[in-house]
């Protein structure tokens, strides 16, 4: 349990780094390390397969994906790129302080819940859940799958004209 | 439920909640539409979270790493599309400033 | 055989895809009004062994859990008539062949997320379901490429993955108490042991249900894509993906998951007539023909969830049956806007008057469409909102129930004004050239007309057989 404390502070650590860092690139990867941290945490709480795919689709692709979509982006003069980075500091130094005390208010609520919670156990295997238990959510993965296909070719192609 | 697994509960969900609030930070005071989107994906972070914590507290990991699975593949997607967008509006402007979406009005 | 519904479409988009070129575009209009024609037929024709049978061979190897009642049918219904609808005028509208073939997969899509969307018994699945139409409706509205549009797509976005973060943990503290997401396990765990904490869960899922719905004060991102999408996305939206994939996915959690608590009953009051107030009086301010719809819609939904609110078997009852009129004079009245803007070339209203002189069939029907919203009898808006009232004065809520009338006078004001603005009075000078729209536009719209009428006509005489089950089996 310490050490899911210790995995719990990196990753804020982390997400706190992700929104306050200055460059945009940094950004991403901080986004990157932040699902690497969760992965951990996943494999400590029992939970290997959904932790891979983290890794793999959030650390990977998605990471991929910013990194790429930012480099190939020339958004601003350098000029204007050196003023918001002076004044950045200035909108978001405030984010520490109040995660930190929010933390603090938070760990001092006592807990009153008479949570009366009936918990059958179950030993079952992630991939007979996914397959048997939840077809339709599969489905629908496929279907959104599909979806994302056809938003690429409509947003990103260009489409000549038809003579 | 005893109180240490209640206890375990709140440590996981108040890390959450502190997530939450980074997200919603960035989302609010950034002025480029990229970081927008990470803030977002923060968000869904502290959510997948909440979900693999629930899964394993409540004794149904199977279930929780099952939902998580079609939530990753969600999200993956619905980046895509938000990059799609946000580069649109980069051809169109060629920058990528927040300040630029208030044509509309309410 | 009821997984049909969300199965038939993916195969016709796999089967449009990888025919050749001029076939599968050509084919891929008729396949998609077959569909949903299809889906009005099957619904009100009582064909029963399509609905029970389960000895259908793809049952062994697809097995989904799929519910079906009457709500569940009346949902099927609407949007098989607004997608008949969509495809129709999406092929009058849309001139660039390869453009078009696109936006009918998007269609067909959109066509797996809202029959998922009814026809699921499980709360994840609702909501992955909820995500396929959101997903599909952000590349719709951004379709034509231009700044309002991505703009308006943009704030859908952020308001959108607000909503999911909200529901998906308010599904999690759920899944801490109850174990497992299905209807009815929830529903029992929530029944067996309430307290503060699962109030806490409840309330958080019904906030993001609230933002997708487009309910005051989350509607903000519901004008701009309602007005900046193509014209063909607009009739969509409004006519079925806000309904089904937030009003109704609030109805049917309320009714069959959460129950009826009395601060439940509260919040939903209170969030719909603030909605209803809220919606009609921008209306009022509007200029813009789509906004004013867009604001309407607003309003509406608020009257849906204020008849949501009261508990009652009739109100709910009434909520279900304005859902249905809604999907059909709202979508009316967006045709007519699309008819208007392609003809005149303008949406503002200031610039336009005396149109229905140049375009009859669309003065009319926009006519009967504005009538039955204001609550006019004998069409149908005006039992659906009679009912509501009813059952809010039934229900001991006496003031929500004058705010709901006096809303109803105030709809009745800003759509005399739409009217009197576009298509009473003298023709302006740059509009004399302007003739009716093409029979892609005008066809669906004297066909959702007719429907207006006959639903008015016809409901005091299935009041007692079609209309008020619908309440009692919701258990309200």
């Amino acid at each position: 349990m310490q050490l899911n404390i210790f995995i719990l502070i990196c990753l804020l650590a982390a997400s706190v780094w992700t929104v306050m860092t200055r460059s945009l690139l940094r950004s991403a990867i901080g986004l990157a390390l932040v699902s690497a941290i969760l992965t951990i945490l996943m494999f400590n709480l029992n939970s290997p397969i959904a932790g891979v795919f983290e890794l793999s689709v959030c650390a990977g692709l998605i990471s991929v994906l910013f990194i790429s979509t930012i480099s190939l982006m020339e958004a601003l003069t350098m000029k204007e790129v050196i003023d918001r980075m002076k004044e950045r500091l200035r909108r978001f130094w405030l984010l520490p302080f109040i995660v930190i005390s929010a933390g603090i208010m938070l760990s001092l609520f006592s807990l009153k819940f008479n949570l009366s919670l009936p918990l059958p156990e179950e030993q079952m295997d992630v991939r007979f859940v996914l397959w048997h238990a939840r077809q339709l959510d599969v489905f629908a993965q496929v279907v959104i799958l599909l979806a994302g296909v056809f938003g690429v070719v409509v947003l990103f192609a260009e489409r000549k004209k038809e003579g | 439920m005893d109180s240490a697994s209640l206890y375990l509960f709140w440590t996981f969900g108040v890390f959450a909640v502190l997530i939450f609030i980074a997200g919603c930070y960035c989302i609010l005071l950034s002025y480029n539409l990229i970081r927008v989107l990470i803030g977002v994906e923060l968000l869904i972070k502290a959510v997948t979270l909440l979900l693999i914590v629930a899964g394993h507290l409540s004794g149904h990991p199977a279930l929780a790493q099952a939902l998580v699975i079609t939530l990753i593949v969600i999200e993956a997607v619905f980046i895509t599309v938000a990059v799609g967008v946000v580069q649109g509006i980069h051809r169109i402007n060629g920058s990528l400033n927040t300040r630029l979406l208030k044509e509309l009005k309410g | 055989m009821v997984s049909l519904f969300i199965l038939a479409p993916l195969l016709a988009i796999f089967a449009l895809n990888f025919m050749f070129r001029r076939l599968g575009r050509f084919a891929a209009f008729w396949v998609g009004l077959l569909f949903s024609l299809a889906q009005i037929e099957l619904v009100l024709l009582p064909r029963l062994p399509f609905w029970t049978n389960s000895n259908f061979i793809l049952n062994d190897v697809f097995r989904f859990s799929l519910g079906v009642d009457n709500f569940t049918k009346l949902i099927l219904l609407s949007s098989g008539v607004v997608l008949a609808v969509v495809f129709v005028i999406t092929k009058a509208l849309i001139d660039d062949e390869a453009k078009r073939f696109d936006f009918f997969n998007l269609l067909f899509i959109i066509m797996i997320g809202i029959n998922g969307v009814a026809l699921t018994k499980d709360l994840f699945s609702l909501y992955v379901f909820i995500e396929v139409t959101s997903i599909t409706s952000f590349i719709l509205i951004a379709f034509d490429r231009n700044m309002h549009a991505f703009e308006a797509a943009f704030k859908y976005i952020m308001l959108s993955a607000l909503a999911s973060v909200l529901m998906l943990s308010g599904m999690s503290l759920l899944l801490l108490v109850c174990g497992a997401t299905g209807f009815s396990a929830v529903a029992q765990s929530l029944a067996a042991s309430p307290n503060n904490f699962t109030v806490f869960a409840v309330g958080l899922f019904l906030c993001g249900l609230f933002i997708k719905s487009g309910l005051a004060p989350f509607h903000t991102w519901l004008p701009d894509s309602y007005s900046s999408a193509p014209a063909p996305v607009s009739v969509l939206l409004a006519g079925i993906v806000t309904k089904t994939a937030g009003v109704y996915a609030l109805m049917r959690v309320v009714v069959s998951i959460f129950g009826f608590s009395p601060s439940m009953k509260l919040v939903l009051l209170f969030v719909g007539a603030f909605s209803a107030v809220l919606g009609a009086l921008a209306a009022l301010t509007q200029s813009d023909i789509k906004r004013m719809l867009a604001y309407s819609s607003i309003s509406q939904v608020g009257y849906i969830v204020l008849g949501l609110g009261s508990g009652s078997a009739l109100g709910v009852a009434g909520a279900a049956l304005h859902l249905f009129n809604h999907s059909v004079f709202k979508s009316l009245l967006f045709v007519n806007a699309a008819a208007v803007e392609t003809q005149s070339g303008t949406r503002d209203l200031d610039k336009m008057s005396g149109l229905a002189q140049k375009m009859p069939y669309t003065g009319i029907t926009s006519c009967l469409a504005s009538l039955s919203a204001a609550g006019l009898p004998p069409l149908a808006g005006f039992w659906s909102k009679l009912m509501i009232i009813m059952a809010l004065w039934g229900a001991g809520f006496r003031m929500y129930s004058v705010i709901a009338a006096a809303t109803g006078v105030l709809t009745l004001a800003y759509f005399l004004s739409l009217q009197r603005r576009a298509f009473f009075g003298e023709v302006s000078e740059k509009h004399l050239g302007v003739k009716e729209a093409g029979l892609g536009l005008v066809l669906p719209s004297v066909v959702l007309g007719a429907l207006v009428v006959l639903t008015g006509v016809l409901t005091p005489f299935i009041l007692k057989s079609v209309i008020l089950p619908l309440g009692n089996i919701l258990g309200g």
